[in-house]
């Protein structure tokens, strides 16, 4: 089964997140900010990235443009996690080359749904 | 697949009352001229976290009220605001309006909602005054949009048959990882699918790369379906493709020639608030299964006692845990040696089996050590509230106060740290109320303008030391003494050391604000004070100097549970001392001895006058050996600044002991704070030394 980063710096949305994925098979890693994403991201290959935007030490845009940098990455699909509010940060996002989003807040079973699109 | 949001919940509060602290001392750290990025931007995130904790996990009223704010932290972050005072003060208390709210949602009790909306019109004003949007009305706007949206395409698409789609990526649509064949099965999902490839784009092999899409299609799906369900699919890649949708059956229709490009634009205004509509639909299951805010309101407010805010549970630093794993497993390791040693034990094996023996001994203590150590939480815990309390209390108060906070790492055990609370904060509103004076008072005095209160915590030996030191105006001995006179709480003729007199504030009933305010002086007090550090076996003490300033230390044992002890007989009784107590301990000779004709026996150490307390006596010991004072052993022992002699037969030795409560199992034993049980199966009673010393003086 493919696996995921999922990255959020707030506990309850990364819980959250990784007990979906899990529950429904996939195989998680999870990291608290970009910093600790593009390390874990170094040492092992994801098949999908799920990213909050706004967190310290890295944000989620930035952290997306780092990722697809990695020739490991060129071609993985990254979800970011925004709210609504935020339509210049898909913008930025997608620029930074993000697959697409998943707008918050969300529900297990949207969060699920998205990712399957991209996983098939 | 349907999850149980209710298991994350107490993950969000406790970040969420986190992400609170950090908002507020954000705001109150915030320099007016000077606004740092950073700062902003951290106070913003908290408050982003928190919205988008509470609208995923159905607390939609908290949702709503942090978005306000989060509106007012952006356009403070992006520089389109200005940082007022009255700004950061509306954010301030939206903060602890939050707190309250999230509060009541965590006791499953009703959100007072005057006090919330109170709070909501206050950040409105703030936002749209300083020239900001009007949040009211775009939100209303909102809704309205979903209405339409969400009503009439459906109608108006609903004899549709499909829809006849170009589909032309860019040539770096691949490079954010989107697939078109993704998309295609997507669209296929809706409906029938055909799709036909364009191979026109594709170059010559030497000029093609790889990394690029040069395909495009067109495609026809068949069914009843409204266009924003396409769309969707296409939401993510709209920037990066050449797009263009017709209906199926209406093909070359000219209201929809006319312009796809601004159509397409225009849906995707209104394809956005399905989602939305969405959330709301799904949120409501959540909300069943956990009673939250709505039906706490109809269950009357017996429901359950308020959940002591976060004292079930406490988050540990994972190093901490895995020193645990690390320990437990030189423990198995330890024990599989002891029984292979064990197993076919002969005396040669001696050596091998004291030698595990004392491994064992090294890792319990070591494991118990850590366990310790896990219940440990630094003091920031207590002392991040107080920067808000002497900001809110000194503008009050007209006073000019800097809060300089030392040691904050210092860690102490989780309930010491619940309980330590009051006690300071009612310490620190007395410093701030009486001891600092008013500027002018201060520059005529010769002090600088603004005054200094310390709040310092440090280890010393197994005690931790909290002191909240001012530069104020210190205590007035003679004041004090006069006060406590007209209280009648001591004698004209009464000789008082200045500890002495010092201690009296921590007599019932006196105050010596002249004026009662809210602030401090409420009569009972400093006495409460007192005796809450001692249920937590600590003491007090105040060191003064009249114009100079206060300094009030607080000793406390880091932990409750476990002491160090020291172990004596008397008679075939065992006794715990706790080894803090002990100053020393003595052979004395019939000439330091002195009999005070009805104040019993004591003793002279050096140039002191020391009670003596006959163990024995106190505690009924028959079978004591030692009844002379010559012959046996007494040891010194002090308690809230008071000395005495233990008078006992034999010093044993020091361990480590568990606390048992007397009070639960038995009794109250004056004299006696607790027990524990030996090594060897026997109950000890753990000494309550300042009650003993009390006793000794009266």
């Amino acid at each position: 089964m493919a696996s995921i980063l999922a990255v959020d710096d707030s506990a309850s949305m990364r819980q959250m997140v990784s007990f979906t994925l899990k529950g429904a098979g996939y195989t998680v890693v999870e990291a608290v900010d970009g910093v600790d994403a593009l390390n874990k991201a170094k040492t092992q290959k994801f098949d999908c990235v799920v990213t909050d935007v706004n967190m310290p030490n890295k944000d989620g845009i930035t952290l997306i443009r780092d990722l697809r940098a990695l020739p490991n990455y060129k071609f993985v699909p990254m979800l970011m996690l925004t709210t609504e509010s935020g339509m210049d940060k898909k913008q930025a996002g997608k620029a930074a080359g993000a697959t697409g989003w998943i707008v918050k807040p969300f529900n297990p079973d949207q969060l699920l749904k998205t990712i399957k699109k991209v996983l098939g | 697949m349907s999850i149980d949001m209710s298991q994350f919940h107490q993950v969000f509060f406790e970040e969420s009352f986190e992400g609170l602290d950090i908002m507020e001392s954000g705001l109150l750290n915030l320099d007016m001229g000077d606004v740092d990025d950073e700062d902003i931007n951290t106070i913003f995130r908290a408050a982003h976290s928190i919205k988008g904790g509470s609208g995923t996990f159905g607390f939609s009223a908290v949702a709503d009220f942090t978005h306000v704010m989060e509106t007012l932290l952006d356009e403070m972050r992006d520089g389109r605001r200005q940082v007022t005072q009255q700004a950061v003060d509306v954010l301030l208390g939206s903060v602890d309006c939050l707190k309250e709210m999230l509060t009541a949602i965590q006791d499953e009790q009703a959100i007072n909602e005057s006090h919330v909306s109170e709070y909501q019109k206050a950040l409105e004003v703030e936002l749209n005054g300083g020239g900001g949007e009007d949040v009211a009305a775009v939100q209303n706007d909102a809704v309205e949009v979903s209405v339409e949206s969400s009503s009439s395409p459906v109608a108006q698409e609903n004899d549709e048959k499909g829809w006849r789609i170009a589909f032309s990526p860019h040539a770096d649509l691949l490079k954010t990882g989107n697939d078109p064949v993704r998309m295609f099965r997507e669209l296929s999902g809706l409906g029938e699918l055909t799709a036909t490839v364009d191979f026109q784009g594709v170059p010559g092999f030497y000029d093609l790369d790889p990394e690029d899409c040069h395909l495009s299609w067109n495609l026809e799906v068949v069914g009843n379906f409204p266009e924003s369900e396409v769309n969707e699919i296409f939401d993510w890649v709209e920037d990066e493709c050449d797009l263009a949708i017709q209906t199926l059956t209406e093909s070359g229709d000219t209201e929809n020639n006319d312009a796809p490009i601004e159509q397409q634009a225009e849906e995707q205004s209104k394809e956005q608030t399905p989602v939305p509509a969405k959330v709301e639909a799904k949120a409501e299951p959540a909300d069943k299964v956990l009673p939250a805010a709505k039906p706490a309101t109809a269950k009357k407010e017996v429901a359950k006692p308020p959940a002591g805010k976060g004292s079930g549970s406490i988050r540990v630093d994972t190093s901490k845990i895995d020193t645990l794993i690390n320990m437990v497993g030189e423990l198995v390791i330890t024990q599989s040696m002891l029984s292979l040693v064990g197993e076919h034990f002969e005396l040669n094996k001696l050596d091998q089996l004291k030698n595990g023996l004392s491994q064992l001994e090294r890792h319990t203590r070591e494991l118990q050590e850590s366990v310790m150590n896990i219940r440990m939480l630094p003091i920031s815990f207590v002392f991040s509230r107080f920067p808000r309390l002497v900001h809110d209390l000194s503008s009050k108060l007209d006073k000019k106060i800097e809060l300089v906070l030392v040691g904050e790492n210092t860690e102490v055990d989780k309930t010491v740290v619940e309980l330590l609370s009051d006690p300071l904060v009612h310490l620190v509103r007395n410093s701030l109320d009486h001891g600092i004076e008013m500027p002018a008072d201060r520059v005529a005095a010769g002090k600088p303008e603004m005054g200094t209160i310390t709040l310092e915590a440090y280890h010393r030996g197994g005690n931790i030391v909290i002191e909240v030191k001012d530069d104020g105006k210190g205590l007035d001995k003679d004041m004090l003494r006069t006060k406590a006179i007209e209280k009648g709480l001591i004698d004209e003729e009464t000789v008082l050391t200045d500890k002495q007199i010092y201690e009296l504030i921590f007599m019932a009933g006196f105050s010596t604000a002249e004026q009662l305010s809210d602030i401090s002086g409420r009569g009972v007090g400093m006495d409460v004070v007192r005796r809450n550090i001692q249920s937590l076996g600590g003491n007090i003490e105040i060191i003064s100097e009249l114009g100079k300033g206060s300094t009030i230390a607080i000793h406390l044992p880091l932990t409750l549970a476990i002491l160090d002890g020291q172990s004596i007989a008397v008679g075939d009784e065992r006794f715990i001392i706790p080894l803090g107590a002990i100053i020393e301990s003595i052979n004395i000779k019939e000439s330091m001895l002195n009999r005070v004709a009805g104040r019993g026996e004591t003793f002279r150490l050096r140039d002191e006058y020391l009670p003596i307390v006959r163990m024995h006596e106190i505690f009924d010991v028959k079978t004591a050996q030692a009844t002379k004072l010559t012959d046996g052993l007494v040891v010194v022992v002090e308690g809230q600044g008071l000395r005495c002699g233990l008078f006992i037969d034999d010093l044993l030795g020091q361990q480590q002991v568990v606390i048992k409560s007397l009070e639960a199992n038995y009794r109250k034993v004056e004299g006696v704070s607790g027990a524990t049980i030996l090594g060897d199966g026997s109950v000890a009673l753990i000494l309550d030394i300042p009650g003993l010393v009390r006793l000794s003086n009266q």
